[in-house]
């Protein structure tokens, strides 16, 4: 058998959360990916992000695609359903899941083959439909599992591992969901934890469509010297809007920011975003001005990270279609049939 | 000149133009028959354009009963100079040929009776062109009325219920039917000796389409979730189902839905959501044509490897490709049957008429929910977008919905034993299934179209791979049993010769054989209902020499699956085919068993048209 079980042998001294559990409680499988590759940060980030707010597992579901990056969910929440599903389609299974049981909390992960590629399309429209999920992309440039091929999110300067050119120029996702009405879009980078957990906590608490561009580097592919999506690459050329710290519900804002240096977003069930402003420009509750500096720091070969976009009070799919609040899934017998008493005054209609 | 007679049997049809409102007409001209107690089957032969191109509607009365197509036209109502002369080529001799003689014209056929009656002169009282040639339409109506004999009382109570709501329209429409009902009395007295007279054979029958009626079906089946993308001849069954759920399915108090639809990116998309809910424990569908189940493969197999339940209505159209799609064919059986890469077999069933498309389509979830696995309505453009004469729809109210195998809290709270998706603890080859969020321990895992063991895991282990397709395979054992049975024409086998047909064949089967009886030929007869096939459809080919398949492709796709699954040897089974796209007609299966049985070489049996 392949798969292994992590021993389960808790240390008495461990922190627990509210719900009385402890970090290894959200963890997973033991990975399969390459030792240093981003997206198990990304998975520890999830881990720690749910255990800090204690989320209960059982009320996540995982969803995937194909990919390095699609196998992650087996590796953090054990107690969490989990959807493995085929290459470039993760977003039509979340959006029928969603449909389904929206009280849920749907995680999406995909990479950027998975998205940008093959199931664009599907990424496109879970965007524009705004399912309440989060979108998790372990973007690294490359199409990992099938060996280092380019990715459309590759950009065109960066060349393979083997010195060969990238002929077509990247596709960013982050731009793309801003336009096609995503209502929370941020980018991170696996290799920082203190701005991504952060992240993915708001996300959490956001209703509507999530996406997380994450560069999560290759080791394996695409971590050279000459690729933009490497560790050393990313680390020397990030530059973060803002510095995100998430506030839960009935908690007090405790860091110290001078005026005008923050902005405090309000998410729909209360709890507060408060972005310490990096830059002058920056307004991420302003669709113009996050996509406008999307273009001027691509120019200036820079990557942004951080929240680039939030629209706090925007509608989800579940609003939108004006859904019934029960779960599709909890509606009973009597809820769902008509009965014989409709039955015959449809007869009568069709004579 | 000779003149067609006859009472209660008969073929009209009608020649328009696309868009040019003819098609409530002549849908209201079929009602008016119906209502007079004959069962009538109305077909649309539709191009596929929006406006312009020709476009016919054929309505077969028959008190007896047969409501298949039949070749030959005894009344041609004829409004596009177009087609004339190609309608005209279609008439029966002796029959009646009605033009719009606003216009004239001379007719090269002399065994017919040429009918003029100058609509659009007789319109011109209303005060608009476009009002002109809408209500045109029920001048026709109106004189078929007088010609025909039937009860204009039941028209004029059709037109009141048509516009009930925009009551304006009702006097101009009566209007004009009147117009046309004066005319006819005035000027075509004893033009036609084609009658229909009052009759109660419609009893207990409704006048309904079948994707209406799997619309309805889905929503007394419990659907919640139809995700879809537009395809002819599918999309008005997804419609079907939004009205029957803005109708049924909007909670009074909230004014919030009960239901979910979404009309998708692509089939891929509309499949996966469709996947996504059932999953997630809502029953969830989609509905397309060939097209659509081409690009749903991928998801397909998933569904079947991972085991989630699925319902996938198609409604066959003429293929390969996007070949002819607004006419029917029964094309799609194999590609259904083993959809996906590898070792792939599916449920499939085969509603013969729109009663039985309400009664699969409940059917199919409860299915799909008890088996873990896709199950495939496979229905056809004849049926599914035509009226049907068709017993009307019934519910029994102490029928529970079937989720088939699946763990609530309570269930797993009181499990001693450890929880595996993929565990055959039944030994029917059907696991358990939970529903995300059911238990905060117990019940999680990880679907997943990779290979696995019986707890959901990942596994490269060949042999826990080979153990997983068996198990597969008794669970499709395990449907065999469970599925609907074929339905026999007799009580018992009495000849050494059977014939097998399914679908919408039905209607043409049943007047077939009647009338190999009349020739003295006896034949047993027996509807396949779905795939796998039960025990009681190999008892009847055991129990025959020789066995007709009849089918509307052109490969044989039933005999072949029989052939392969029941290892059944060639010689035993004759194919009977058509697949021009229009529906098999009655004359067309008897001709062809009858010049079989004469010693004609097999060869004849293969054609498109009769
Ligand atoms: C339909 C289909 N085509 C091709 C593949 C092969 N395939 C598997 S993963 C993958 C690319 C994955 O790239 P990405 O989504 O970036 O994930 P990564 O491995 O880089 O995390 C491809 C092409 C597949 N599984 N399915
Ligand atoms: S190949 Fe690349 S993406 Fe895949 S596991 Fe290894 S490092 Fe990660
Ligand atoms: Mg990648």
């Amino acid at each position: 058998m392949t798969y292994i079980v992590k021993p389960k042998n808790h240390h008495p001294n461990l922190e627990r959360n509210e719900l009385g559990l402890t970090r290894r409680d959200y963890e997973g499988a033991i990975s399969t990916l390459c030792a240093g590759c981003g997206h198990d940060s990304i998975s520890a980030a999830i881990i720690d992000a749910c255990f800090q707010l204690s989320i209960p597992s059982y009320q996540v579901a995982k969803l995937s695609g194909i990919g390095c990056s699609s196998k992650a969910p087996a590796y953090f929440l054990n107690q969490s359903h989990g959807f493995n599903s085929v290459h470039g389609r993760m977003p039509s299974i979340a959006t029928g899941a969603n449909v389904a049981n929206h009280e849920l909390l749907y995680l999406g992960v995909s990479g950027d083959g998975d998205s940008a590629s093959i199931g664009i399309g599907q990424f496109i429209h879970a965007a524009r439909r705004q399912p309440n999920m989060i979108y998790i992309v372990e973007n690294n440039g490359t199409y990992g599992l099938t060996k280092g091929q380019f990715s459309a999110t590759n950009d065109l300067e960066s060349k393979s591992k083997y010195g060969e050119d990238n002929l077509f120029p990247a596709i960013d996702l982050c731009g793309m969901a801003i336009q096609l009405g995503a209502s929370f879009v941020a980018r991170g980078f696996s290799g920082d934890k203190d701005q991504l957990v952060p992240l993915l906590k708001a996300a959490i608490n956001h209703k509507g469509f999530c996406l997380l561009d994450i560069i999560s580097p290759c080791v394996t592919f695409n971590n050279h010297n000459t690729s933009t999506k490497s560790y050393d690459h990313i680390r020397e050329h990030n530059e973060s809007v803002s510095r995100p710290d998430f506030v839960p519900l009935g908690k007090e804002i405790t860091a110290e920011y001078s005026e005008g240096e923050n902005i405090d977003v309000a998410l729909h069930d209360g709890s507060i975003l408060s972005l310490e402003k990096l830059s002058d420009d920056y307004n991420p509750l302003d669709k113009k001005s996050a996509l406008e500096n999307l273009i001027k720091s691509e120019k200036e070969g820079k990557v942004t990270t951080g929240l680039l976009y939030i629209d706090p009070n925007a509608k989800d799919l579940k609003e939108t279609i004006n859904m019934t609040d029960k779960p599709l899934n909890k509606l009973e017998d009597g809820d769902l049939c008509p009965g014989n008493k409709y039955i015959s005054s449809l007869n009568d209609k069709l004579r | 000149m000779s003149k067609i007679e006859s009472i209660n049997e008969f073929v009209i049809k009608f020649a328009n133009v696309n868009g040019s409102g003819s098609a409530s007409a002549n849908q209201m001209f079929a009602k008016g028959v119906f209502r007079s107690g004959i069962p009538v089957s109305p077909k649309n032969i539709f191009p596929s354009n929006i406006q312009g191109l020709p476009t016919w509607f054929e309505v077969r009365v028959s008190e007896k009963g047969y409501l298949g197509r039949k070749d030959g036209i005894d009344i041609f109502v004829a409004m596009n100079p177009q087609s004339y002369y190609q309608d005209l080529q279609e008439l029966n001799s002796g029959g009646y040929f009605i033009y719009d003689s606003s216009w004239e014209r001379k007719f090269d056929r002399e065994d017919v009776n040429v009918l003029g009656i100058p609509l659009v002169k007789l319109c011109l009282e209303f005060p608009n062109l476009k009002q002109r040639l809408l209500f045109k339409n029920l001048v026709y109506v109106g004189a078929l009325s007088f010609m025909l004999g039937i009860d204009k009382e039941i028209y004029i109570k059709l037109i009141e219920e048509q516009f009930k709501g925009k009551e304006k329209l009702i006097a101009p429409n009566i209007r004009a039917l009147e117009i046309g009902f004066e005319y006819a009395k005035e000027n075509l007295e004893d033009a036609c000796d084609i009658r229909v007279k009052k009759s109660n054979k419609t009893d207990g029958l409704i006048l309904t389409s079948g994707n209406d009626a799997a619309g309805l079906g889905s929503v007394y089946g419990g659907a919640t979730v139809c995700a879809w993308y537009p395809i002819t001849p599918s999309t008005s069954m997804a419609e079907s189902f939004t009205k029957y759920c803005e109708d049924l399915r909007i909670d009074p108090e909230t004014g919030k839905n009960n239901f979910a639809i979404i009309q998708a990116e692509d089939e891929l998309a509309a499949v996966g959501m469709a996947i996504g809910a059932n999953w997630n424990g809502a029953r969830a569908f989609t509905a397309t044509s060939g097209p659509g189940i081409s690009l749903m493969g991928e998801f397909i197999g998933l569904a079947y490897f991972s085991e989630v339940p699925l319902v996938i209505f198609n409604i066959q159209r003429g293929g390969p490709s996007t070949g002819m799609p607004t006419r029917t064919q029964q094309s799609d059986i194999l590609a259904c049957a083993f959809a996906s890469h590898g070792d792939t077999k599916h449920v499939l069933l085969f509603p013969s008429d729109p009663k039985e498309c309400f009664d699969f389509a409940v059917e199919a979830f409860d299915l799909a929910d008890q088996l873990q696995t896709p199950v495939f309505f496979m229905s056809d453009l004849d049926l599914g977008m035509n009226d049907w004469s068709t017993p009307e729809f019934e519910w029994d109210d102490s029928r529970i919905i079937n989720r088939g195998k699946v763990l609530n809290y309570e269930d797993l709270e009181n499990m001693d034993t450890e929880y595996g998706r993929y565990n055959d603890v039944d030994g029917d080859g059907i696991p358990y299934r939970t529903y995300p969020g059911t238990h905060p321990s117990k019940g999680a895992y990880f679907n997943r179209g990779t290979s696995h063991d019986a707890f959901a895991r990942y596994t490269e282990d060949g042999k826990i791979h080979a153990e997983v397709l068996l198990r597969l395979s008794k669970k499709y054992q395990t449907a065999s049993k469970i599925l609907p049975g074929p339905k026999f024409n007799q009580d018992k086998n009495t000849s050494s010769m059977g014939v097998i047909y399914f679908g919408s064949t039905d209607v043409s089967m049943q007047e077939a054989l009647d009338s190999m009886t009349e020739e003295g030929i006896a034949i047993d007869a027996m509807r396949i209902r779905s795939f796998p096939f039960n025990l009681e459809v190999w008892e009847f080919i055991e129990d025959h020499d020789l066995l007709f398949i009849v089918e509307q492709n052109r490969d044989g796709q039933m005999r072949t699956l029989i052939m392969a699954e029941g290892g059944i040897i060639p010689d035993k089974l004759v194919s009977i085919l058509c697949f021009d796209g229009q529906p098999i007609t009655a004359d067309f299966i008897s001709t062809k068993i009858i010049s079989h049985l004469s010693g004609k070489p097999e060869a004849a049996l293969i054609g498109g048209t009769s």
